[in-house]
């Protein structure tokens, strides 16, 4: 029987569905386990062979509950990464706009500067960060976690903004100061208007990664401003059986942002091109 | 156009704010610094019971992994940053701090602490200059765990007071792995407080020493040799696979579920491997002294988890009090109400090796008690050696070369290089460090 | 031209904030640090600050790791490099294709992004690696082998997986995103004319990838050179020195006994290199980021 083009592509469109389907289980895998072991009792959780059938508690959730302050972890790592977010768009936003726009023979430069300040291990520098944040009183303070993460991420922002601003022809720039807008107006109702796939994106990185920041939240604070990544170093090690603790308290600690992220997946998706499209 | 600005303006403001404000307490609040292990867990849930009678304090616990704990409090400590009103330290930096007046000292203590009731060598391990700078929350030494139907099975008979030699004997005959049991479990993790604490232990059983009276490292010694060379191969020979990977938690649960056949660790584990909900094994669990060799000294060691005031902190006063509740009598008496009288904190207190309650509710106490008496931080080995500790050096480079010295080791049991390689390395490291610190030229 | 000059100036104005925060984000840690580099000063010994030079740059570089940290640097963002490039546009070319539930298999694919750098390493520490109770060594199991001891026998391939998991999905979202705005018509065109799926790959989705790919370089690269929480929570460096990298190699030597003067003279060290393979960098990626 001669296979007419109909069930051809069927069959193309089945094998890669299947293929597809493979590929993506495995790598979504392990956060699947770890959900799964998160409603295991602990000895069940080392059980070998792996359970994938049990009778599921919620024990292990009300234990942490009980015992730490979830919420207060949860809010300060909300606040801190839209903060930073934030506030490093309004600084980013101006910045992309003079490069791309006013380009001078050391933009270039000044961008590859900016992004060369990112590959400063944070270990080599921390006690001199340590000591002026005591003297300027900002340690355990979510406005001295919220400045490090803007700075920290300020580097790639201008960059991804400055990829988008490149796109927008400069005669809708020309046009728009012939009707006498002035350099607030043009950014305001021209540029970002155009590129908001683009600055969504940017905004998005830039929380996912203050969210999954580690290093500073843990050195920098105690308690008052500790994030949920000092929440996980609380159930990283403890004694005895622990995997379906830790695993619990690693579902609170990236549910959040991983539904965060899926609902925003396809603003992702639109505007993290880097200006590569046309 | 102009309103939606300005409403961004205004959710902007609204973050700063947010982020800026921090909220003012109406009454002391101490922070408290902490390991997230089970005699401290249990105590911050028992400390509700403090903030009751005292209404005027709040505790806020920060609880850490050990690493990510010592590195802060170090930190905070030495920076004068003041962020915690009391820290979790152990038995190594307690001295090393109290010199550097770092540490509130703790001379005024009510008659009812009874200071007298605690162990003399915990006491001494917590002062500096006969100056008492934290109170010990529970203190440990090591012993031998093994299983007692394994043994009655195999015909075998742990002696009391085992050698390494009779050890890695037993190790090999209960050795199956095709079953998922291991003759031996011991740490192999890299870590001062991992491996090397009871690599440290062997070696001095071995008759080995850190350094000589002239502060020169003696890794490069025939004891060394011979410790770290039986280590590898009971370890690498008779151990559960990954041990390289595996520090006292991983034991811990391999243990626990019946996965080793003896285990040479901390004794304050007796209390989970004997815990029915949280073991597999707790009825068929022994307890042996820490093997020794060529000596006893040092073959078991001496470690105290303690509460201490920073100076910097601004509450010392409420600090003090909470300390001292949390290490009294009293807060022993609210533990056996709550969890039973086997839960009780081990290791500090006389009167608690007093208590015949205590002593039939818990089966690894006797031998907790021995342990504790042997350990000796002031003569620590077969030699006489400049240093105080037993299986730590008491001096501030310490936790850095025994670090790095644990790696070389760990890499010699993942098999990565040789024992004589490893101790050739761990010795050019450890006089690097010395001469860096000015001890030696 | 009076407009274009007041707006050239009005542009140097909207950049200042941006680059006067970075410079002192910049400038102050790293005079701090260099200051700091030439003298004795050990947080846990205070009192003492003395100048001693160059000496603590000649411990840095004099120690037996020092190597092996840069050669192990190297390896790590080499090989999550390769990894995440390589089955990065496999499987962008692969879900964008159509299939049934392509939406929940991207949502699926993405996830790991997500996922904080430390839980990360613990869930495979724990839940995957273990050679115990860890699900891979199950996986053995079934097929008879014996369990590898991950973190023991391939420490440095176990970190490189570990990372590749969390990057992977950024290659395959920069990519996807790059292979959807790929010009239809110009593939229909191409097909008619009876080329096969791997000329239009070659010859289509590879130029037009060019770009995406180079980004996806850039930004892993800056990040990888700096990897740590992975390998603190894993392998702490070791067995040995085969997981240590320079990040942690500074944070092992010199933070871990506060000897902030060899902090200071290690950091120095890396920004020297990073400032290299930014060098490198901008010869490799700085004509395409600048082209237009």
């Amino acid at each position: 029987m001669l296979l007419n083009l109909h069930s051809h592509n069927l069959m193309k469109t089945l094998l890669a569905t299947v293929i597809c389907w493979t590929v993506a289980l495995l790598i979504f895998f392990p956060i699947f386990w770890m959900v799964l072991t998160s409603f295991k009792t602990e000895i069940a959780a080392i059980s070998m062979p792996p359970q994938f059938i049990f009778e599921p508690t919620l024990d292990n959730y009300r234990r942490i509950f009980e015992r730490t302050n979830y919420t207060r972890y949860a809010w300060n790592s909300v606040v801190v990464s839209v903060g930073s977010s934030i506030l490093g768009m309004i600084i980013a936003v101006p910045a992309a706009y003079a490069m791309a726009f006013y380009p001078s023979p050391r933009t270039k430069g000044t961008l590859l500067w900016m992004l060369s300040t990112k590959m400063l291990p944070p270990v080599g520098v921390l006690i001199p960060i340590y000591l002026l944040f005591r003297d300027l009183s900002l340690l355990d303070t979510r406005l001295g976690l919220t400045m490090i993460f803007m700075l920290m991420n300020l580097p790639i922002m201008v960059w991804m903004i400055y990829t988008y601003f490149r796109e927008i022809p400069p005669e809708i720039l020309e046009a728009s100061r012939m009707d006498g807008a002035n350099t607030r107006e043009e950014i305001l109702k021209v540029v970002v208007p155009m590129s908001k796939g683009g600055l969504a994106a940017s905004f998005l990185l830039a929380l996912i990664l203050s969210w999954n920041e580690a290093f500073w939240s843990l050195n920098l604070t105690a308690s008052r401003a500790a994030t949920l990544t000092a929440f996980i170093a609380s159930y990283s090690n403890p004694e005895g059986l622990f995997w379906a603790r830790l695993s619990a308290a690693s579902t609170l600690a990236v549910a959040p942002i991983l539904i965060f992220g899926w609902l925003s997946m396809k603003q992702l998706v639109r505007g993290l091109t880097f200006g590569a499209v046309k | 156009m102009q309103t939606s600005n300005s409403r961004t303006a205004l959710a902007v403001a609204g973050v700063l704010s947010v982020t800026i404000a921090s909220s003012a307490f109406a009454q002391t609040t101490l922070t408290i610094g902490t390991v997230n292990n089970g005699d401290m867990v249990r105590m911050e849930r028992l400390a509700s019971v403090y903030e009751e009678q005292n209404p005027g304090i709040t505790l806020d616990f920060v609880v850490l992994e050990e690493n990510v704990l010592r590195q802060r409090m170090t930190t905070d400590i030495a920076a004068g940053s003041g962020q915690f009103d009391i820290m979790t330290i152990g038995s190594y930096e307690t001295p090393i701090w109290g010199a550097n007046e770092w540490l509130v000292p703790l001379d005024d203590l009510p008659a009812s602490y009874e200071v007298d009731d605690l162990f003399d060598s915990v006491r001494d391990g917590l002062s500096h200059d006969g100056t008492l700078y934290a109170l010990p929350f529970y203190a440990e030494s090591s012993m031998t765990y093994y299983r007692t139907d394994l043994f009655a099975e195999a015909g075998l008979d742990m002696p009391e007071n085992p050698t390494w030699d009779q050890v890695r004997d037993f190790a090999q005959t209960l050795h199956d792995p095709s079953n998922d049991q291991y003759g031996i479990c011991l740490r192999g993790l890299a870590g001062w407080g991992e491996n090397m604490a009871l690599v440290s232990t062997m070696v001095n059983a071995f008759g080995g020493r850190w350094f000589d009276m002239d502060w020169e490292p003696q890794l490069d010694s025939a004891e060394w040799n011979e410790a770290i060379s039986f280590y590898v191969d009971l370890l690498g020979n008779y151990g559960p696979p990954g041990a390289s990977s595996n520090g006292f938690n991983e034991n811990l649960s391999l243990f626990n579920s019946g996965n080793c056949a003896m285990w040479v660790d901390a004794t304050v584990a007796g209390a989970f491997v004997t815990d029915t909900s949280d073991s597999r094994v707790y009825d068929s669990v022994g307890f042996a002294a820490a093997p020794h060799q060529v000596t006893e000294k040092g073959s078991g060691w001496l470690w105290t988890w303690a509460l201490a005031i920073p100076t910097s902190s601004q509450n010392q006063e409420e600090a003090t009090d909470f300390i001292a509740w949390a290490t009294s009598q009293e807060y022993s008496e609210l533990v056996a109400a709550e969890d039973g009288i086997a839960a009780i904190p081990p290791g500090t207190r006389q009167s608690t090796y007093a208590n015949d309650d205590y002593m039939a509710a818990a089966p690894f106490a006797a031998m907790t008690l021995a342990q504790m008496e042997k350990a000796d931080p002031n003569d620590p080995t077969l030699e006489p050696v400049p240093y105080t500790g037993v299986q730590f050096v008491a001096i501030s480079r310490f936790q850095s070369f025994g670090t790095n010295v644990g790696q070389q080791i760990a890499g010699a049991l993942a098999g990565n290089m040789t024992v004589e390689q490893a101790l050739q390395n761990s010795q050019q490291t450890v006089r690097r460090e010395m001469v860096r610190g000015g001890y030696i030229d | 031209m009076a407009t274009h000059n007041y707006n050239r100036s009005m542009a140097r104005w909207l950049l200042m904030p941006a680059v006067l925060l970075l410079i002192v984000w910049m400038a102050v840690p790293l005079s701090m640090t260099i200051y700091y580099s030439v003298l004795d000063f050990n947080l846990l010994m205070p009192g003492m600050r003395d100048f001693v030079g160059f000496e603590n740059y000649v411990f840095f570089f004099t120690d037996p790791s020092f190597i092996a940290g840069l050669r192990n640097t190297l390896v790590l963002v080499g090989s999550v490099l390769i990894i995440t490039i390589g089955l990065g546009t496999l499987i962008a070319v692969l879900i964008d294709q159509p299939f049934y539930g392509r939406n929940i298999v991207r949502i699926l694919v993405i996830a790991p992004f997500f996922i904080m750098p430390t839980v990360n390493a613990l869930v495979w520490k724990n839940l995957m690696f273990h050679p115990v109770n860890g699900f891979l060594s199950f996986v053995y199991r079934v097929f008879g082998a014996t369990p590898v001891d991950w973190f023991s026998q391939y420490p440095m391939l176990a970190i490189i997986i570990i990372v590749s998991w969390q990057w992977l999905p950024f290659a395959i979202l920069i990519l996807m995103t790059a292979l959807q705005s790929m010009d239809q018509q110009q593939v229909e065109a191409a097909r008619l004319e009876g080329a096969g799926p791997v000329a239009v790959f070659r010859h289509i989705a590879i130029p037009h990838l060019q770009r995406p790919l180079v980004v996806v370089l850039m930004i892993q690269t800056i990040f990888l050179l700096t990897i740590f929480a992975e390998i603190y929570t894993t392998t702490g460096g070791g067995p040995g020195t085969q997981t240590t990298n320079l990040a942690y190699l500074i944070f092992h030597q010199a933070l871990l006994q506060f000897d902030v003067g060899m902090a200071s003279a290690g950091g120095i060290v890396a920004v020297i290199l990073a400032n290299i393979v930014a060098i490198f960098l901008i010869r490799v990626v700085g004509k395409t980021l600048a082209e237009h």
